[in-house]
């Protein structure tokens, strides 16, 4: 019970490798087209993974939540 | 002084009266007996979500966001934005790892890093290697906050030359250094709710007003020499950017969370489950961080440094002067004065929390550990409150005797050194493979090294030229150092248990590690 519950939450961690594969490979977003609301993409591409982080980061949250107790 | 400063100084002075006030009165907030280390360093522990939140947002966003990573935006362009990336993985990180160094501090009384180290490894000198290591870390970071109150009282135009100069300052230090005496981790923590406030006013107001004045962020971003809007590509013989960029942001991250008021801030929260909601919180600063930074084009494309008006500024704090002068030129006297207040108070909140983390790492790890292995707990927390003045006077000495262009370098530097100790923190909460010599060994290599590799920076910079072969690597000098650090105590892990060397014993208990993963 608790090994299965301990790779499922292991799992879960996986996804919070996302935001530092997308921005620590620059060749990713280093160039300044399409530009959105005036910002070249190299400066909005990263304000995305802001948010995107933060919501990756509570999904994890509420998905393996219960570990907690 | 003109007009415009005495209205700017009058309401900066009175948010700084404000918050000395707040300052004191907190040592009654969630009473406590501020005689007991736990309660005068860690505020009895009992922080919930939304404290912890305000309480990080002041300890973690600093003059650093405030001042150093706009003037480096401002001087040197893109490469500046790495706090972003840097703010946004740090999160993630601690989400996976801290809650595990929250619940055996919380089981067995830890105070700091060292603390556990100590006893995961059953080694009080690698335990006195981590300590010193975090003092020595936080002085250039405190020294930053410093710089960061000097430079907008510089833009008030307050103080005049010699003694006379730095009077304004020590003023301002001897004021925080009395509450934080006084109170403790309750000072700031409180302080950082009003700090949040006046800062995020600014903030929005500076996004929002400055672009209209400019005519938007095309234009903004069309005032930024091309050279400096993207990184610089890499050719067949050199890197470029593309490696110091994601090194700087990457080691920055691993770092962040190190540091003695990092943890002092973690500690203090009253369960894992706080830990985790803030780390999906925390980015709401990081992306004010992000804007913040986009004051650095803003002050580029008003023109700032060629205005004679503030020539005399410019000569004096050089980049670290962007913001300031973005404001003057900007807002009416009373809002810059407001404003103003904004990265005062966002220095100070830090500033104290990094000294009572400096003050705990003291106490417990070299006093009690050394000097006084019996002291009565009123003792301990007497010699933390002094030692939390001792600290800031070490800070003191870094803006005096090492001047640096950008702010963000005497982070940076923090940076090298505190990376050293993720084998035994981060590391030694996952295993103990790694031998507590190999794990002593690797750091003072890695000490060693990182130190060598920013004097020969002549401690200007914190980005080393790697020469593999033909190839040149530019990367922060932190990751340099931890990849050797790591590598030492990994060889030595292998090869001291084959030739006896004991291990020490473990005072943890396994079955909490267990329990926590």
């Amino acid at each position: 019970m608790l090994a299965r519950k301990r790779r499922s939450t292991a799992a879960w961690h996986g996804l919070l490798a996302l935001p530092f594969v997308g921005l620590l490979w620059v060749p990713f977003y280093n160039r300044s087209a399409p530009a959105l609301a005036g910002f070249p993409y190299f400066y909005w591409y990263q304000f995305v993974w802001i948010g995107l982080s933060a919501g990756l980061t509570a999904i994890v949250y509420f998905a393996t939540r219960d570990h907690d107790r | 002084m003109t007009h415009a400063n005495a209205v700017a100084l009058v309401v900066f002075t009175f948010f700084f009266g404000l918050v000395t006030v707040l300052g004191f009165v907190a040592s009654r907030w969630r009473k406590g007996d501020l005689d007991q280390l736990d309660e005068w360093g860690l505020a009895g522990r009992r922080f919930g979500t939304l404290v912890t939140w305000f309480l990080l947002g002041g300890d973690l966003y600093t003059a650093y966001t405030f001042m150093a990573v706009p003037a480096l935006v401002f001087g040197a362009g893109a490469i500046g934005f790495f706090a972003v990336p840097y703010t946004v993985i740090t999160y993630p990180f601690v989400f996976v790892v801290m809650p595990r160094l929250w619940s055996i501090s919380h089981k067995r009384g830890y105070i700091t890093g060292a603390d556990f180290v100590r006893d995961r490894f059953g080694s009080p000198t690698l335990a006195l290697a981590i300590a010193v290591t975090g003092i020595v870390a936080t002085m250039p970071y405190i020294a930053l906050q410093l710089l960061g109150i000097q430079v907008v009282l510089g833009a008030m135009g307050v103080g005049g030359s010699g003694l006379l100069a730095d009077l304004p300052l020590i003023i301002a230090f001897v004021i925080l250094a009395a509450y934080t005496y006084q109170s403790g981790l309750r000072a700031p923590a409180l302080i950082a709710v009003v700090k949040d406030a006046i800062i995020y006013v600014t903030v929005i107001a500076a996004v929002v007003v400055i672009p209209a004045k400019l005519g938007g962020y095309a234009k903004i971003f069309a005032a930024v020499p091309t050279s400096k809007l993207l990184l610089t590509a890499p050719t067949a013989s050199d890197w470029g950017q593309y490696s110091e960029y994601p090194t700087l942001a990457f080691g920055s991250a691993l770092a962040l969370f190190l540091y003695p008021h990092s943890i002092t801030g973690l500690l203090s929260s009253s369960g894992r489950a706080v830990i985790r909601r803030n780390t999906a919180m925390m980015p709401a600063y990081s992306f004010l961080l992000a804007l913040i930074a986009m004051l650095g084009y803003m002050a580029l494309a008003a023109g700032v440094d060629k205005n004679p008006a503030y020539a005399e500024g410019f000569r004096h704090f050089g980049p670290n002067f962007a913001v300031p002068a973005l404001f003057l030129a900007s807002f009416p006297p009373w809002f810059v004065g407001f404003s103003f207040a904004a990265v005062a108070i966002g220095a100070l909140v830090p500033a104290a929390i990094m000294s009572i983390a400096a003050a705990n790492l003291f106490t417990r790890n070299i006093y009690r550990e050394y000097v006084r292995p019996r002291c009565t707990p009123k003792e301990e927390s007497t010699v933390a409150k002094l030692l939390s003045l001792v600290v800031k006077f070490g800070a003191l000495a870094f803006i005096v005797f090492s001047p640096q262009k950008y702010a963000i370098q005497l982070q940076l530097l923090g940076g090298v050194w505190i990376l050293q100790t993720f084998p035994s923190i981060v590391i030694g909460l996952y295993t103990r493979w790694l031998h507590r010599w190999g794990l002593l060994a690797g750091w003072a290599v890695g000490i060693t090294f990182g130190t060598w590799m920013v004097s020969e920076l002549h401690f200007k910079k914190t980005v080393y030229p790697l020469h593999v072969g033909s190839l040149t690597v530019n990367g922060y000098a932190a990751i340099w150092a931890l990849v050797v650090n790591l590598t030492i105590a990994g060889v030595l892990s292998l090869i001291l248990p084959r030739l006896g060397v004991p291990r020490g014993a473990d005072r943890t208990l396994d079955e909490e590690h267990a329990l926590a993963a």
